[in-house]
């Protein structure tokens, strides 16, 4: 640790909680249908998306009604991203001729792009067409963002309302939150990136000459390069802003196209936990009980922070190894020093491990750095914050929903620790909610464990396996953890363009992301139609520092208690052996 | 306040219900029964698996030496054991008192009578043969054969069998006092009962099943509780059935060692699920059930007793309960011309045989005040004249022929008419500013002579301010309901401590107020005995019937208080809260004491993989199998520690609910995380001194 990645991570911090307040603010009314701005200049634009559409917007739905709006809305998404693919040799903006993407892949691509995981088992450059990124996945970005904010929305409506049967329109929810939120955001960010050099173009790839002549895997001599171009950079600003992290490019932000300044780096990195942060505050604008929003995002810091100091420290350690071999690895004025293996020079330790950190705290699994290069401890963290659910930050909405789940559970045990039926933001937490905030905790660390313990012993999933002994079987666990908590990152030394992981994370990614929206919006349907306890003396209030910390502890026992069996298998095991050479 | 309780608490391991419960948690080891509770059915099943592990060991090849296997084995088994010792107990404390109940369910005769009037012919036959609708006679010395209402007659009840208290009461026909339970014995008089519930459903039958836990139903909170720890419990299994896998991946690719056994998964497994709350679970429900029933408070569902925890506001009768039920003298208001002196002598005189705590208190203010001595009522041959409902008076008859009479003003002025006398028109004026300061005049006169006013009025109980203010604390509202109009009742109200009153209630303005109450998303409490309380206790979330109360007002509460004390309320509310705080403070223990446990087995199972792996072994264990068993042993020994406090519940004292949950998550969650530790440690190192490993 040293005074540059203090003051780097402080300053992000300091600028990320500075915009919580206003974005926050401005959401919430977007969300109430306030008047704000925006929604007074492009109203027209909603309305006649509602008549186009055959909607009526007045119309609010039961849960159930809310619900299968939803599914159906995803699954046709599914369907068209994956028939797109499939096609793209006969669609338009395919200057490189890509070809058909193989089945297995294009359901992986689809599923995951409309579960907003953005697991690329695909190489972009490579494998899409301008197209099929525009068309399929760059719209996929806004609108699987868009489905995890309205499906928020909707269980915050369960606290607002009382003894109503509907949760809103999900139709509604959709529209604003892709017109008024992320549209606007995105095409400001996208033009700030190109501002930078990130590039957004329809030419085709372009050939430089190569200063100095190398030669490929087959020995034949190369002279030139083929350097990848698109409209990257429309695409990069909405996958950073919807916490969906699927790149233009394969290496993803740690393109040069794709990240190219420090400055772009800095507003990206903040994009990433930007909305998630905000969102908070929209929770407690809307329940007319900030103390609420702002306890939630108290207790997502308290997770985050010392995460983030321990990837930076551990990185900024070094590798022990090295270090006994004499070499340098202390930052001074010539270097930054660390390990800087899988890391790019003009981002450092700092802007790394704060980006690997930001990245699996919200499910968003962009990269600017490669994790599998990370110290044993320092890839503990980025898996690690995934396995907690997808909670701390998360996806846009959907990190929250789930936060409520883990509330849900604190304000029970709590609850019965007081004596007193338990009790959030006056809604009676009962039999029915403890059930579906179950379902919610588990069906993640579910899908992970089984996937994981499935991959290690089937032969056609062993051969993936690129490392040895510990180190092989954490990228493994990291594969399902992301899938599983819906993130995206990629730990990488696996190879996962196969059948098996095709077909195991598609699966993986979709019951994880559905299966917890289902009972999330079960738990609005439940507490919409509960009266709303007024406050009294025996009330527990939950925006007490002493509640804060009882969350947070509920969430790492939770989480930890699940994993350390697996990961004292992996990273634990890996750094151990690493200290002890 | 003190609220006294009948019924001796038990010593808490009496042998007469520690041996039968020991023979009991082995046969709870039936299958059936564990596996309605999910925790302690994966304990079955592991511990079914490794015996069959010994038994291959024995006879086998085993996966590990047979006396590690037997020894996780047998610990296994206890670990159910202890879990089904702290039920048995909890019922054998219950069975015990049903017991005592049951000797007043004896099979009585019953005189039936032909026609529902006294004096109508009757036959004897068996009180089972009884019906609902039946009229029978109850004469003194009989006892009651069925619950019934009094149709016809007054007489003495030795109600003990029931309620543990000793004095006779009162039952007669009419009014509210006109219940009567099975099992209870006539000690004067006569009655003719309707019998009002077929043998077997009576309320002694009732109570004989709910203390036996018999008809025990789980409770909402009980059932989100099991929700969270089923829930817990597939995490577990999940986190350990896939262990096994990984295990055999990490031997492969690393080369060391051998896969974890099956016998330490499942010894993992069973630390890691929430056995502790698990099987206390079902002990903490009964012994909260017997709680209830030790405060002499029947409830006709779990529910209400977990509802009563989470109530908003109280409604409480002014009379009995916030004031002492019967009205105190403080004041002699003589008529025009009779010395103030003569009136106290007068009064004395007349209260002498007055039993009544009005008739002592003007005994007492007589002496205290005006320095009256108490005369013994033989010395002066006098004779008393009980009140009845027909003269509404009482008084004493001297042996040098003076007639003393006191009562309400018009019963007065009747006698005093009737006599030729005359009523005093000043002394009228004196008893309209009584009754309007809510007090209550009582008249005195001598033969035709009114003598003057004594003035009654309503004390509030010692020590009930105290009590509302503790109730404040705790988050729950007090209302006053008074038939006094609203200036008595603000002043009284006021006087107590109250929140808030409801003056000049009636059946249809405590309903409203209730419903108000409710709309606004509160859960109301009353107590109440009379048939016109009953529209109010049929609505009210938790409702307390008095034993004395009426059949339509025991019907329409869902407790009921056999002491027929109002106060009581305060302590069901106490109980309500014990019994959530004792369920959510051991899941936080036992969940917390996880945290230990992985320490102990974890570097203890893949040491042989990974020998780096032993820097976790930060108890420093003597070896693998030790450090496995005493996790194990911990595990299934802090149940047996944990059943006293299961049974007793934990101590409620009112403070705001972030303290609460600040100083029990201080003394469950870190204590749950610490105690482990040294736990852990303190067997592996009385194992290694045992040289067991």
């Amino acid at each position: 640790m040293n005074w540059n990645n203090i003051i780097q991570g402080g300053i992000y911090l300091v600028v990320l909680v500075l915009l919580v307040k206003p974005l926050g603010t401005y959401m919430a009314r977007i969300y109430e249908g306030k008047p704000t701005g925006l929604n007074i200049w492009l109203g027209p634009i909603e309305r006649l998306t509602y008549r186009l559409s055959g909607i009526n917007p007045e119309i609010s739905m039961p849960w159930k009604t809310y619900a299968v709006a939803v599914m159906i809305f995803n699954i046709i998404g599914i369907v068209v991203v994956y028939i797109i693919q499939r096609l793209q040799m006969h669609l338009p903006l395919n200057p490189m001729s890509m070809p058909p993407v193989t089945p297995d892949l294009a359901f992986n691509t689809a599923v995951s792009f409309a579960t907003n995981t953005n697991w690329q088992s695909y190489g972009g450059e490579t494998t899409l067409s301008y197209f099929t990124q525009m068309l399929t996945l760059t719209v996929q970005n806004f609108v699987s963002a868009a489905t995890g904010m309205a499906v928020l929305v909707a269980v915050i409506r369960g606290f607002i309302q009382k003894q109503t049967e509907t949760i809103g329109n999900f139709w509604v929810d959709l529209v604003r939150s892709t017109l008024y939120i992320l549209l606007p955001l995105a095409i400001i960010f996208s033009i700030v990136l190109v501002s930078q050099g990130a590039v957004q173009t329809f030419a085709p790839s372009v050939k430089a000459a190569l200063i100095e002549t190398t030669k490929d895997v087959t020995g034949k001599v190369m002279s030139e390069q083929m350097i990848a171009l698109g409209p990257a950079a429309s695409q990069i600003a909405i996958k950073q802003l919807g916490t969906n992290g699927g790149g233009f490019f394969n290496v993803n932000s740690a393109h040069p196209f794709e990240n190219p300044t420090p400055l772009s780096n800095f507003l990206e990195v903040l994009a990433i936990l930007l909305i998630a942060a905000a969102l908070c505050y929209t929770f407690g604008y809307m329940v007319k009980d900030k103390r609420q929003g702002w306890a939630i995002l108290a207790a997502m810091l308290i997770i985050f922070i010392p995460c983030l100091w321990l990837c930076t420290h551990v990185e900024q350690q070094g590798n022990p190894l090295l270090s006994k071999l004499g070499i340098d690895q202390r930052s001074s004025a010539m270097q930054p020093g660390g390990n800087m293996e899988g890391k790019e020079s003009r981002f450092g330790i700092a802007n790394s491990a704060l980006w690997a950190t930001a990245t699996t705290a919200a499910s968003n699994g962009s990269v600017n750095s490669m994790h599998d290069s990370y110290m044993p401890l320092g890839g503990l963290i980025p898996m690690w914050l995934m396995q907690l659910g997808e909670v701390i930050f998360g996806g846009v909405g959907s990190g929250l929903y789930g936060m409520i789940a883990f509330i849900i559970v604190a304000v029970f045990i709590s609850g019965l620790m007081i004596g007193r039926t338990p009790e959030y933001l006056g809604k009676k937490i009962e039999a029915y909610e403890m059930k579906m905030a179950s379902l919610m905790i588990l069906i993640p660390p579910m899908i992970v464990l089984i996937g994981t313990a499935v991959s290690v012993i089937v032969p056609a999933a062993k051969s993936s396996i690129l490392n040895p002994g510990p180190h092989g079987f954490s990228e493994v666990l990291y594969a399902f953890s992301s899938a599983g908590n819906n993130n995206g990152s990629a730990f990488a030394g696996l190879t996962t363009n196969t059948l098996f992981y095709n077909i195991a994370q598609g699966l993986a990614m979709f019951f994880a992301r559905y299966w917890l929206i289902i009972p999330a919006l079960a738990i609005a349907g439940s507490l919409s139609r509960k009266k709303i306890v007024p406050v009294s003396q025996g009330t527990l209030p939950t925006h007490t520092p002493l509640f804060i910390v009882f969350l947070v502890m509920v969430i790492l026992i939770v989480g930890a208690l699940t994993f350390i069996p697996a990961l004292a298998l992996g990273p634990i095991a890996e750094h151990l052996m690493l200290t002890s050479l | 306040m003190k609220i006294k309780r009948h019924h001796k608490t038990k010593s808490l391991f009496d042998p007469a219900i520690v041996i039968p419960a020991i023979v009991d948690s082995i046969k709870k080891l039936n299958p059936w029964h564990q596996i309605k509770n999910p925790v302690m059915f994966v304990v079955l099943v592991g511990s079914i698996l490794t015996t069959g592990l010994y038994v291959q060991a024995i006879f086998a090849h085993g996966e590990a030496p047979a006396s590690f296997i037997l020894a996780i084995t047998l610990w296994l088994w206890f670990t159910l054991i202890f879990a089904n010792f702290a039920e048995a107990m909890a019922e054998g404390r219950g069975k015990a008192q049903a017991a005592s109940l049951k000797k007043a369910r004896r099979d009585t005769p019953a005189k039936k009578l032909s026609s529902p009037k006294y004096g109508s012919s009757y036959d004897t036959i068996s009180a089972t043969t009884i019906r609902k609708g039946d009229v029978v006679l109850v004469e003194a010395g009989d006892i009651i054969p069925m619950d019934g209402e009094i149709i016809e007659g007054v007489a003495s009840v030795d109600e003990s069998a029931i309620t543990g208290e000793s004095a006779p009461v009162i039952r007669e026909s009419g009014g509210d006092r006109n219940a009567v339970t099975g099992g209870t014995r006539v000690l004067s008089d006569w009655l003719v009962v309707r019998v009002s519930s077929n043998p077997g459903e009576t309320f002694l039958d009732h109570m004989i099943a709910m203390v036996e836990g018999a008809k025990r139903q789980k409770t909402p909170n009980e059932i989100a509780l099991s929700i969270l720890l089923a829930v817990f419990t597939i995490i577990f299994l999940l986190a350990t059935v896939t262990l096994l896998p990984f295990s055999i991946y990490s031997v492969l690719s690393s080369g060391h060692g051998v896969p974890i056994t099956v016998t330490v998964l499942v010894a993992l497994l069973v630390c890691l699920i929430p056995t502790t709350i698990g099987g206390l679970l079902p002990a903490i429900g009964i012994a909260g059930m017997d709680r209830m029933i030790q405060a002499n408070v029947i409830a006709t569902s779990g529910r209400a007793v977990e509802a009563a925890g989470d109530v908003d506001v109280l409604l409480l009768d002014k009379t009995g309960t916030i004031t002492l039920g019967n009205r105190q003298a403080v004041a002699f208001i003589p008529a025009q011309g009779v010395t103030v002196e003569a009136l106290a002598d007068a009064a004395q005189l007349a209260s002498l045989s007055d039993e009544t705590p009005e008739g002592r208190s003007i005994v007492i203010l007589a002496k205290e005040k005006y320095n009256i001595r108490e005369r013994h009522i033989h010395e002066l041959e006098a004779k008393f004249i009980p009140f009845t409902a027909q003269t509404r008076m009482s008084g004493v008859d001297l042996g040098d022929g003076r007639q003393i009479r006191k009562g309400s003003a018009d019963a007065i002025e009747g006698y005093v008419k009737k006599l030729g006398g005359l009523f005093p028109e000043d002394l009228k004026f004196n008893i309209q500013n009584i009754s309007k300061t809510g007090g209550t005049p009582l008249v005195v006169a001598e033969h035709k002579n009114v003598l003057g006013v004594i003035q009654l009025k309503d004390i509030v109980k010692g020590g009930i301010r105290e009590r509302f203010a503790e109730l404040r604390r705790m988050g729950i509202k007090t209302i006053m309901i008074t038939g006094d109009n609203p200036l008595t009742a603000a002043a009284i109200a006021a006087e107590a401590g109250m929140d808030d009153f409801l003056a000049q209630a009636t059946p249809e303005t405590k309903l409203k107020l209730i419903r108000e109450m409710q709309l606004g998303g509160r859960l109301v409490a009353m107590t109440g005995d009379g048939t016109n309380d009953a529209p109010a206790l049929a609505q009210a979330d938790v409702a307390v019937a008095m034993n004395t109360g009426t059949q339509a007002a025991k019907e329409a509460g869902n407790l009921i208080d056999l002491d027929s004390n109002p106060t009581k309320l305060i302590e069901i509310v106490e109980i309500g809260k014990q019994l959530l705080m004792t369920r959510g403070s051991l899941t936080t223990f036992s969940i917390a004491n996880d945290v230990s446990k992985y320490f102990a087995i974890i570097p203890a199972a893949f040491v042989g993989t990974y020998p780096q792996l032993n820097a976790l072994n930060i108890m420093h264990l003597t070896t693998p199998a030790s450090a496995v068993l005493s996790a194990v042993i911990f595990n299934a020994i802090i149940i047996i520690m944990l059943i006293p406090l299961a049974l007793r519940g934990i101590p409620y004292k009112p403070m705001s609910a972030n303290r609460l949950l600040r100083d029990n998550l201080l003394i469950y969650g870190i204590g749950g995380i610490i105690a482990p530790f040294i736990g852990i440690k303190l067997i592996d190192m009385l194992l290694a001194a045992l040289h067991f490993v």
